[in-house]
């Protein structure tokens, strides 16, 4: 049959009919459109929960907005008086001293708490789940605990140690800048510990026996056992649980508002007590969020050095 | 290089007993094959030799030294593990100068002891490379430089060719032949293959379910095997077993074929015994009668499943045979290489 004007009525034709078929069936028939259609739902839940919320708070950073009134665009306003308020440098210091001395001691006792875990040791599995429990109990509940065993009149701690004869009247663990600080940090840690311990754990199971075996007979010592074979191999799991575990403790505020709420004289406050504080309470919902974007560059550079100090190895990665 | 000595070994797990005192005596420069199927407890003989599981009672002793008390790194050997145990964050290089760096060795020292050990093995091109960007082989080779490097009094191999395929493993058990006959180093292999036994071994152990069945060079293990359970694993295909009693006329099979024998031995008339032949000892015409089962021609000679004297028995023949499944071939025996056991024991009384 000749190709006659038949065929190209047909083509004619064919070409609106696709178009009338509608968005939905072309969607639902091409790969790519159909991997787009079950990504959706997804997609909007984080467009919607994480990144909308992440920038409204920038937004509100630029604006002198204040609860109960819509704020207009003031620029950098907000940072500028930042920069000028030494409450606020304050927090600064206060969260990083409170991240950094709260993380180093969390991965030293939670890796050292590993290492026993690790080993055969009688009623191994209950004391596994034991360490799990500072973990398990809500924040606020351990917060309350801490404020009790922190109370400047009924402290234990206090009270066994006068009983000890160490010190003859109860300490002011809330009350002293110094002490409070320290106290608060270590109220983190005891939270803190179970997540890096049993993260710790699971990655020194990873590691084979038979590594530790050679090098026994190689002539390795325990300690150079340790610093030669697992902590090499333990790094890249350190990397990330000690990422998350900064974030944690950079971004925490339960524990602070629970025991100090940020006192005394602003020595417990943190940049994410503070934020809450200028926002809600005192209503300049402009201020506190640009407190809470300030936030942001220190979580970036501390994910930047784990991932690209730490987690990329050139042994897991290859080099050609 | 030393002798290995071990006496009255025993192993225990809590109340379980998996090696029941177990005796080896290994020269200086010996290859030597413990053997055995899964389970039997050679691991353990050889991470008790290397000081990674505690001596239970009895006594191992590496040249004069006993060693039950001392840690793996004062034993002076080196083992290759099964899945190899290199250090994936080491380079090959580094892998096999650990133990020196360990002993605080100058790094030139090092590359001087690495270079010629990784020469012999062929790794000269990888030593930069990291463990998982080398093939099976080349880390099998890996592991055995590093043991080289060491220079010990003993090497002891577990299982170092379980993870390669059938012809790779052909290749190293010859390299591990090779080097231990230019390096001469006392050795100790576990392995669960008896063909790796046998083409290796000065001498082998044959274990089982944690005691010693025999010990012996490989040839003397074949030919005179002291028990059906020595005669059954070693040689492939195995050894026929064929029950019945002794008679005038010579052996009489269950089903009442009657078959040759001349070394009779401590065997009397009307004993259960077991009759061992091996598969290559029967010719083609006799008077023998073999139902044939299956043929399997390989070419050079023809493997031949079916029934003879009421059990199934494999014969290897170097003649092309032609029986259809069910028909009948008649075989020759020769009575030479017979083999008798008593049935119960599993003892061997032929001479
Ligand atoms: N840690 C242990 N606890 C209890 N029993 C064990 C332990 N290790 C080994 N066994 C037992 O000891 C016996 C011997 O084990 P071993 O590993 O020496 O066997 P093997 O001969 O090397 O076997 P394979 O060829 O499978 O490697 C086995 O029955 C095993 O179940
Ligand atoms: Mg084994």
């Amino acid at each position: 049959m000749m190709p006659g004007p038949d065929q190209a009525r047909n083509a004619r034709d064919a070409a609106p009919a696709r178009a009338r078929r509608g968005l939905w069936s072309r969607l639902s028939e091409s790969q790519n459109g159909l991997g787009f259609l079950f990504m959706l739902p997804a997609a909007i839940f984080l467009l919607f929960f994480l990144t909308y919320p992440l920038g409204l708070g920038v937004w509100l950073g630029f604006t002198d907005t204040r609860i109960g009134r819509e704020g207009v665009f003031i620029g950098l306003e907000n940072y500028l008086w930042l920069f000028d308020d030494p409450v606020f440098w304050l927090t600064v210091f206060n969260t990083v001293f409170y991240t950094t001395i709260a993380s180093v001691a969390k991965f030293g006792l939670g890796l050292w708490l590993a290492l026993i875990l690790n080993r055969h040791l009688p009623f191994k599995n209950f004391f596994r789940a034991i360490i799990l429990l500072p973990w398990v109990v809500p924040t606020v509940l351990s917060a309350m605990a801490f404020w009790w065993i922190f109370d400047s009149q009924f402290s234990i701690i206090s009270w066994s140690l006068m009983k000890m004869g160490l010190i003859d009247q109860p300490i002011n663990f809330l009350g002293d800048p110094w002490t409070a600080r320290w106290s608060v940090i270590a109220a983190n840690v005891w939270r803190g510990i179970p997540f890096v311990a049993i993260s710790l754990l699971a990655g020194l199971q990873t590691i084979p026996q038979s590594l530790n075996e050679a090098a026994a007979i190689d002539g390795a010592t325990p300690w150079q056992r340790f610093r030669k074979v697992t902590l090499p191999l333990l790094t890249p799991i350190i990397a990330v649980v000690m990422t998350f575990s900064v974030l944690f403790t950079f971004t925490d505020f339960q524990l602070i508002y629970v025991l100090t709420r940020g006192g005394p004289v602003n020595a417990t406050h943190l940049m994410a007590t503070l934020s809450f504080q200028r926002a809600i309470p005192g209503g300049q919902l402009g201020e506190g969020a640009a407190i809470a974007v300030a936030m942001i560059p220190f979580l970036l550079a501390a994910i930047l050095f784990s991932f690209f100090g730490l987690q990329r190895r050139k042994w897991q990665q290859g080099q050609d | 290089m030393a002798s290995v000595t071990i006496e009255g070994v025993r192993k225990s797990y809590g109340s379980v007993e998996v090696l029941h005192g177990v005796d080896v005596a290994i020269d200086e420069g010996e290859f030597v094959v413990l053997v055995g199927p899964s389970g039997c407890g050679k691991s353990t003989l050889l991470r008790m030799l290397a000081g990674l599981e505690h001596i239970t009672s009895g006594q191992i002793r590496i040249g004069e030294r006993v060693v039950n008390d001392l840690a793996p790194k004062e034993r002076d050997i080196a083992m290759v593990f099964q899945n190899y145990a290199l250090y994936p964050h080491l380079t090959v290089a580094e892998n096999m100068g650990f133990s020196l760096m360990l002993a605080g060795a100058k790094r030139a020292a090092i590359a001087e002891k690495v270079r010629p050990a990784a020469e012999i093995l062929g790794l000269a091109h990888l030593l930069d490379r990291y463990p998982r960007m080398l093939s099976g082989g080349q880390r099998q080779r890996v592991a055995m430089g590093r043991a080289i490097v060491r220079d010990p009094q003993v090497f002891l191999f577990d299982e170092p060719l379980s993870n390669l395929d059938a012809k790779l493993r052909v290749t190293m058990r010859s390299e591990i032949k090779n080097l231990h006959q230019r390096l001469k180093t006392t050795t100790v292999y576990v392995t669960h293959d008896q063909i790796e036994a046998m083409t290796m071994a000065d001498k082998i152990v044959v274990m089982h379910d944690g005691i010693v069945e025999q010990i012996g060079a490989p040839l003397e293990l074949y030919d005179r095997p002291d028990n059906l359970f020595v005669a059954g694993f070693i040689g492939s295909p195995a050894m026929n077993m064929i029950p019945g009693t002794l008679e005038e006329g010579g052996f009489r099979a269950k089903d009442g074929t009657l078959l040759p024998v001349t070394r009779r031995g401590s065997a009397r008339p009307g004993q259960a015994l077991i009759y061992g032949l091996r598969p290559e000892l029967m010719t083609a015409g006799g008077d023998v009668p073999l139902v044939v089962e299956v043929t399997e021609p390989t070419g050079a000679e023809t493997h031949v499943v079916g029934k003879l004297g009421g059990v199934e028995i494999t014969g290897v023949f170097r003649d092309r045979i032609d029986v259809a499944s069910g028909g009948t071939m008649t075989v020759g025996i020769d009575p030479s290489g017979v083999h008798l056991f008593d049935e119960a024991s599993g003892k061997r009384v032929s001479d």
